[in-house]
């Protein structure tokens, strides 16, 4: 149990106050301003960049397995990557991978 | 629906958020049921809910809290789960920079990862979109999604029951990250990110505070815009030949 209240509304605080921080760190201070040719080109890669990495150690070390393999999970997850380069639709992929995730997990006990 | 106006932006950034609906309830619910199995009362899981609005450093900061971790760590680790976020910053810069500080502050406060992903695909396929436009998709995708966090994360903190595990919807994050990724995979250099990310993100998982993840994602940012200038260099060649 979390039983030092001081502590905990510091981190709470301060927690927030750090996000907040972080959220609106360039957004805020480089504004309106031009960035050069290189910087773009990078931050168009952000989205492909950060999404697959922060999924990544999820599908391959699920922590609902004891942080072991799911061949279910990872079929699913390729399932809802395949569907999602198919179809071009991220509604299509969601649902396309829960029901390859269930239908797995039915199959394969 | 064809956007023409700002508030066709917004229903239109609405409909695109909701499927998102799917992942947010589950992993709210499940916030309010930990922080408050934790020892927080409702006052103090809302506060928290409200003031971070990032799942994955919330848990973080709560299960470090529980295992009685010093508060510098705890705050460190946790913000260190939520620096990708400053990437997220950046990358709206091009996009939204231009904005009044009064919207950035609010968009600032309201960047969730969901919100991030599916508007920067909307303004990389729609470059006409204009500045209003492109402010209320961004309010439009976050509506289905932030006020169901505060929502649920309260009804998990006073009900006190999550889904049950057997439901598997613990994956419905990655399958909702995974969702949002692939339809973006519209040309090599993209692709070619991705799997960096991917292959990195493993390789560093050993690196402490999450920041193998900041790592990977500086490396596969390197290899999208190298691979990039390569292919633009190549298309250019043959044609700067014959004019020789």
């Amino acid at each position: 149990m979390i039983t030092d209240k001081t502590t905990l509304w510091i981190v709470i605080i301060l927690l927030g106050l750090g996000t907040y921080l972080i959220r609106f760190s360039f957004l805020g201070l480089i504004g309106g301003r031009e960035m050069p040719e290189w910087v773009l080109r990078h931050l168009r890669y952000v989205a492909v960049g950060v999404m697959p990495g922060l999924v990544a150690p999820l599908v391959v070390w699920p922590a609902a397995n004891q942080g072991n393999t799911d061949p279910a999970r990872l079929l699913a997850a390729i399932a809802a990557f395949a569907i999602g380069i198919w179809l071009k639709s991220v509604v299509g992929a969601v649902l396309g991978g829960m029901i390859a995730l269930y239908s797995f997990q039915y199959l394969l006990g | 629906m064809i956007i023409t106006n700002p508030k066709s932006a917004y229903l239109t950034g609405f409909r695109d958020g909701s499927p998102f609906i799917l992942v947010v309830v589950p992993f709210a619910l499940l916030f309010g049921v930990i922080a408050t199995e934790a020892g927080l009362n409702l006052i103090e899981t809302m506060a928290m809910t409200i003031m971070v609005i990032a799942g994955a450093a919330q848990f973080t900061a709560v299960s470090l809290m529980l295992d009685q971790a010093p508060t510098f760590i705890v705050l460190l680790t946790a913000l260190a789960v939520n620096l990708r976020m400053a990437m997220y910053s950046a990358a709206l810069v091009p996009h939204v920079g231009k904005a009044p500080l009064g919207i950035r502050m609010l968009m600032a406060y309201f960047m969730v990862d969901q919100a991030f992903a599916v508007a920067v695909k909307k303004y990389n396929e729609e470059p006409q979109m204009t500045l209003p436009q492109k402010t209320a998709y961004y309010f439009g995708c976050l509506s289905p999604i932030v006020p169901l966090w505060y929502l649920f994360s309260y009804i998990g903190a006073v009900v006190g029951t999550a889904i049950p595990p057997e439901y598997s919807l613990d994956f419905a994050i990655p399958i909702c990250f995974i969702s949002l990724t692939a339809p973006m995979m519209r040309s090599a250099p993209h692709f070619l990110a991705a799997l960096v990310s991917v292959a990195a993100t493993l390789a560093l998982i050993w690196v402490p505070y999450n920041l193998g993840l900041i790592a990977a994602a500086m490396l596969a940012m390197m290899t999208g815009a190298q691979v990039e200038l390569i292919l633009k260099r190549r298309a250019r060649t043959p044609t700067e030949g014959q004019a020789a």
